[in-house]
């Protein structure tokens, strides 16, 4: 799972108002190249809730890789950043794209509930109570 | 052979052999990319070359483009995982809704998926309700203007028309494009649901399949078999009925009176004619 899907999900546990941002509690995970495509990430950052993105790489003991705040997009697209080492654009795209969660859990913050993540895939199926 | 949603709830039919064949079967392979490539054209991303996030639910599509994609798969089994698809995986029941905050998915499609949710597997399901939530999670989730196209196998109308009612009463805008309408074996159903106000970019697509289109009666000029001819989708089409309804229409008080008169004139009995001759009778049905 990457941290990218991880942004978008939300718990659906019954009487939840808000199941979102999951907690994210990770016990093996790992990294795999993929290509930067600017473009991309461009059109996701409007999609992308910065505080949990951060809140995950935190939980994923990086505090280093993401500031609190977001930077501008000035900042992220500015000109030739994509080949800077260490540049905004770079760091977005290692976390959102490149990490990947294969053992661990997903809180859900209101209910407690966890789901847990296996093999990289998280399981979101609710008992029959909960529906 | 019977149909799978009859055979079995879906956790017990894709077990180990039955999953083995959407991996290893060639044919099966490409039957679902073939699919998968119709609902993909019938989800009109626009070309602006920017990358989609799609959801893929029910997971049996063959992996196609290389745009983030969060395959939403409702058995245990890791069908996707052998196949290296490039998006994340989630298991996730989707009548229970998708679990996904608003507005976040540019589209979505579904191969031969909804159907199940017309069964009632376990005794706490209702396919009324899980149809009702999985629609309403599926609008929610959709970015505005986004399309959702869900290729699916309907068993009989009564099936198809619940599975369009419930898309409809979640707000979502579209119909059923149909390819092959004539053939049984090759027909193939596409609910393609439109997110936001209908526009003009929004009509919906035309079938693939022998000529009937609903507006005109020009056939395209070199129909060579089934792949020119278009017709316009809207499901099940009206057969042409064999027989002739008589109908009251031409016939009210004044022909009634003229027929008993005639009758009277030939010598039957008849009855005289008073104020409730020829009156308008309640229904009663």
């Amino acid at each position: 799972m990457r941290l990218l899907t991880h942004n978008m999900l939300a718990s659906n546990v019954r009487g939840v108002t808000s199941g979102y941002p999951l907690k994210l509690e990770a016990t093996n995970w790992c990294t795999k190249d993929v290509d930067l495509n600017a473009d991309f990430i461009r059109g996701l950052l409007p999609k992308i809730d910065w505080r949990a993105l951060v809140a995950a790489t935190r939980a994923l003991n990086l505090p280093e890789l993401l500031p609190e705040e977001q930077p501008s997009e000035d900042e992220i697209f500015a000109e030739g950043a994509v080949n800077v080492e260490g540049s905004a654009i770079r760091r977005i795209h290692h976390a959102l794209l490149e990490i990947h969660v294969q053992q661990g859990a997903l809180i859900c913050p209101e209910s407690g509930r966890s789901f847990p993540i296996e093999k990289g895939i998280p399981n979101m199926m609710l008992h029959e109570d909960e529906v | 052979m019977p149909r799978p949603e009859i055979q079995a709830p879906p956790d017990v039919f894709y077990n180990e052999a039955e999953a083995r064949k959407y991996t290893t079967s060639s044919r099966i392979i490409e039957i679902q990319a073939r699919i998968s490539e119709r609902a993909l054209e019938l989800l009109a991303l626009p070309n602006d070359g920017v990358p989609k996030l799609l959801l893929d639910i029910g997971q049996f599509s063959f992996p196609l483009c290389s745009s983030g994609r969060l395959p939403e798969d409702m058995t245990p089994k890791n069908v996707a995982l052998e196949r290296e698809t490039e998006g994340d995986l989630l298991l996730a029941d989707m009548g229970q809704g998708l679990v996904l905050r608003p507005g976040v998915i540019d589209g979505a499609i579904s191969i031969s998926a909804v159907q199940w949710l017309c069964n009632a597997d376990k005794s706490s399901h209702d396919p009324r309700l899980r149809l009702k939530v999985f629609f309403g999670s599926l609008y929610r989730c959709l970015a505005r203007g986004a399309r959702a196209v869900l290729q699916f196998y309907a068993d009989n109308v009564k099936q198809s028309e619940m599975i369009v009612t419930y898309a409809m009463r979640a707000g979502f805008a579209g119909g059923v494009v149909i390819d092959w309408p004539h053939s049984s074996k090759a027909k193939k159903s596409y609910l393609v649901l439109t997110c936001g106000a209908p526009s003009l970019h929004t009509s919906l697509p035309k079938g693939k399949g022998e000529d009937g289109e609903i507006c005109s009666d020009d056939d395209d000029g070199d129909s060579s078999g089934q792949d020119d001819d278009r017709t316009v989708g809207i499901y099940e089409r009206n057969r042409p009925k064999k027989k002739q309804k008589i109908k009251k229409n031409g016939n009210g008080k004044e022909w009634l009176l003229k027929k008993k008169e005639q009758m009277r004139r030939k010598g039957h009995d008849v009855p005289a004619d008073t104020k409730y001759t020829g009156r308008k009778r309640k229904t009663y049905f």
